[in-house]
């Protein structure tokens, strides 16, 4: 067992702080992400801080024919994966062109579902390992203001709940974090009610926790749990003629 | 985002658009526009139209172990490099009051600290700066590179355009402790005295007592400090000598109402502050956290002086002026009545810059709460400083006149033909500069 973590989506203000925590802890990390640029930055800043072992990989989700060969690359896989990818997208717009809509779901749902298998086919066959990846609360029901992400995430959602009951008995941990609305720069310049929204160092904080005391699904905020059970009794024929 | 902005001291208060910088473009940025860090200045150095923050700008680029030399993008803050770098054995090689500033914020106000006669200015130990000009251009500055634009941006105020990255030296410390002394003074003179005896202390500076008259005027406590040997440590210490674990904060979490500082309760203070020593001299060996950064444990303390805000004010008067120039100031401030809570007395060494602050002398740093005929009383000290030749700090101020500005900073017109050159439309521009009009011909 090794003592890495391997962090996909790794610039965002989540993952970032997600990472600050693991490495104040003295685990080595594998940065994942789209720009080698910021990586880089960020791999630096991090062996300079918490003097571990930072490396980094670029990847990226929407091309799935190169998760293989990414991961192969690696000297050794980590036994913990955390993943922060995500992308709200622009709705309007992808409701129109296929290319948007097609963005929103490859990033939010099958270049996960591509890379993460990988991963989990590795941890099945050595018996052990964490994954945590982070959903959405807009999974939990379509609405008309973002269903194209949240049918991605619902589908994320379904998907993580599937993988932890095929690995449950093989000793390998899945862990999905709904967070609700988070200050991050995915929601900058969103006017977010600030009771509900949480910061990326609670989210950080929770997914580290999450891991740890081996939990299945984690709300950030317990408000959100609430808020979504509510929503989710509303019968279809009202729910429609709600503008959400 | 639209939102209301307004620095440590609460006053002026901005509507204005905010949003984070992380090294992109803003060469085609239409509306005036400044960089901020973490907002301790006390005024509108950091406030314009729209505001770039720096916070999120904020990764460790590079660190020579050998040398000491780290450069960091200019959202980096003092308390991170402290937690980085102290475990290490170094230290920054010049502090102001709080660790709770940005690195850019520290090149831009070239700020000064308890060392400032031995060491000079942060920009003193800046050994390179990228920074982006206001049409966009990447440009790298430094005492030998780009001089010119270098000079300018050390106590430039941000005008010169986005501090990207700074590169710096710290200092190499045995321990993370500080060997401390105070001292007591009776009166003024002795306080300058003992300035004068102890300058070639490392850190020194003194609370002074700006509301006792009589014998007792002027009545201070000097503090000297020296980063403490492992020798030096108590066995307790030496356990761990490079920590940089800070005791629990407290928070202040309401702002207070108003009339809870007012001349009686200033004095109350004062006095026990005075007699908290009951010896003339205490020599003892602290952490460099309460050392330096006695405010830094109450979280929020500018709430103390309630919704309205409060000014500082803090000038330097030249060295053959300081002694009489201090008598005349805080002897106007005690018959007026404008009660300071917490008053800051140190000795400058020489300087030379465009428009820094510090020239060699007596700067003295005051907390004055918002009243009504404030800054009436501001203008009339005002006055009396720039007759004795001093200046008033611009990071500290929200609230002077372009004139005093113009008087106190004789290198304001270089500075100006220098900004001319690089910032030309004016779009880089805070509102402390159009009320100074310090980039006005």
């Amino acid at each position: 067992m090794n003592n890495s973590i391997l962090i996909i989506g790794a610039t965002s203000d989540v993952a970032r702080s997600c990472a600050y925590i693991y490495a104040q802890k003295q685990h080595n990390l594998v940065l994942a992400g789209r720009k080698p640029d910021e990586l880089q930055v960020l791999a630096k800043d991090i062996t300079i801080r918490y003097d571990v072992s930072c490396d980094y990989l670029k990847v990226d989700l929407m091309d799935i024919g190169s998760h293989t060969k990414a991961i192969d690359s690696l000297a050794e896989i980590p036994d913990t994966t955390l993943c922060f990818a995500g992308y709200l997208g622009n709705h309007e717009l992808a409701i129109k062109d296929w290319r948007e809509a097609e963005r929103i779901i490859q990033t939010n749902y099958s270049g996960v579902v591509s890379f993460i298998n990988l991963i989990a086919n590795h941890y099945e066959a050595q018996g052990q390992g964490s994954i945590a990846v982070l959903s959405s609360v807009a999974g939990e029901r379509g609405r008309q203001s973002n269903y194209l992400y949240g049918s991605a995430k619902a589908g994320l959602t379904a998907y993580l709940s599937g993988l932890r009951n095929r690995l449950a008995s093989k000793g390998v941990h899945v862990v999905s974090v709904i967070p609700g609305f988070i200050d991050t720069r995915m929601t900058e310049g969103l006017d977010l009610p600030k009771p509900l929204t949480a910061s990326p160092q609670q989210v950080a904080t929770a997914v580290f926790k999450a891991v740890k005391k081996k939990k299945n699904v984690v709300y950030v905020l317990w408000m959100w749990r609430f808020i979504m059970l509510i929503i989710k009794l509303i019968p279809e024929s009202i729910f429609k003629r709600l503008k959400l | 985002m639209r939102t209301t902005v307004s620095n440590w001291n609460h006053y002026p208060v901005k509507d204005t658009e905010l949003t984070y910088w992380r090294g992109e473009s803003i060469a085609d940025h239409t509306e005036s526009w400044i960089a901020r860090g973490m907002g301790r200045c006390y005024g509108d150095a950091s406030l314009s139209d729209h505001i770039f923050s720096t916070l999120k700008h904020n990764h460790i680029l590079d660190f020579d172990s050998e040398a000491g030399a780290v450069c960091c993008q200019s959202g980096v803050t003092l308390q991170d490099l402290l937690e980085v770098f102290v475990p290490k054995g170094w230290f920054l090689p010049v502090t102001p009051g709080t660790k709770f500033i940005t690195v850019g914020g520290a090149l831009a106000s070239d700020i000064h600290g308890k060392n400032h006669h031995v060491a000079g200015c942060f920009g003193d130990h800046v050994t390179n700066c990228t920074l982006i000009l206001p049409n966009g251009e990447r440009v790298s500055c430094s005492p030998t590179e780009n001089q010119e634009i270098f000079s300018a941006t050390r106590g430039g105020m941000g005008l010169t355009g986005m501090i990207d990255t700074v590169t710096f030296n710290l200092k190499k410390i045995e321990s993370s402790y500080i060997r401390q002394r105070q001292v007591k003074a009776k009166n003024l003179g002795e306080i300058l005295e003992l300035f004068d005896t102890y300058k070639s202390h490392t850190y020194s500076m003194a609370w002074i007592d700006c509301l006792k008259g009589g014998n007792n005027f002027g009545r201070s406590i000097m503090m000297m400090g020296e980063h403490a040997t492992l020798d030096e440590l108590t066995e307790k210490q030496r356990k761990s000598p490079l920590s940089s674990q800070v005791s629990p904060k407290i928070n202040m979490p309401i702002n207070l109402p108003e009339f809870v500082l007012n001349s009686f309760s200033i004095k109350a203070f004062n006095l026990l502050y005075y007699n908290k020593n009951t010896r003339k001299v205490i020599e003892n060996t602290v952490h460099y956290d309460p050392f330096f950064y006695p405010l830094d444990s109450i979280l929020n303390w500018n709430r103390m002086y309630g919704k309205n805000g409060f000014v500082q004010y803090q000038f330097v008067l030249p060295l053959n002026n300081s002694e009489a120039g201090l008598r005349k100031i805080m002897n106007q401030i005690r018959q007026r009545g404008w009660g300071s809570f917490l008053t800051v007395l140190k000795l400058f060494g020489k300087q030379d810059s465009l428009i820094s602050f510090p020239m060699e002398g007596y700067t003295l740093a005051l907390d004055f709460p918002m009243r009504r005929g404030l800054f009436t009383f501001l203008d009339e000290l005002d006055q009396l400083v720039l007759e004795l030749g001093g200046r008033i700090y611009l990071s500290k101020d929200a609230r002077m006149k372009p004139e005093t500005f113009q008087k106190g900073y004789p290198n304001s017109q270089e500075f100006l033909s220098i900004l001319k050159k690089i910032n030309p439309n004016l779009s880089v521009q805070s509102d402390l500069a159009k009320r100074l009009s310090i980039l006005a011909s």
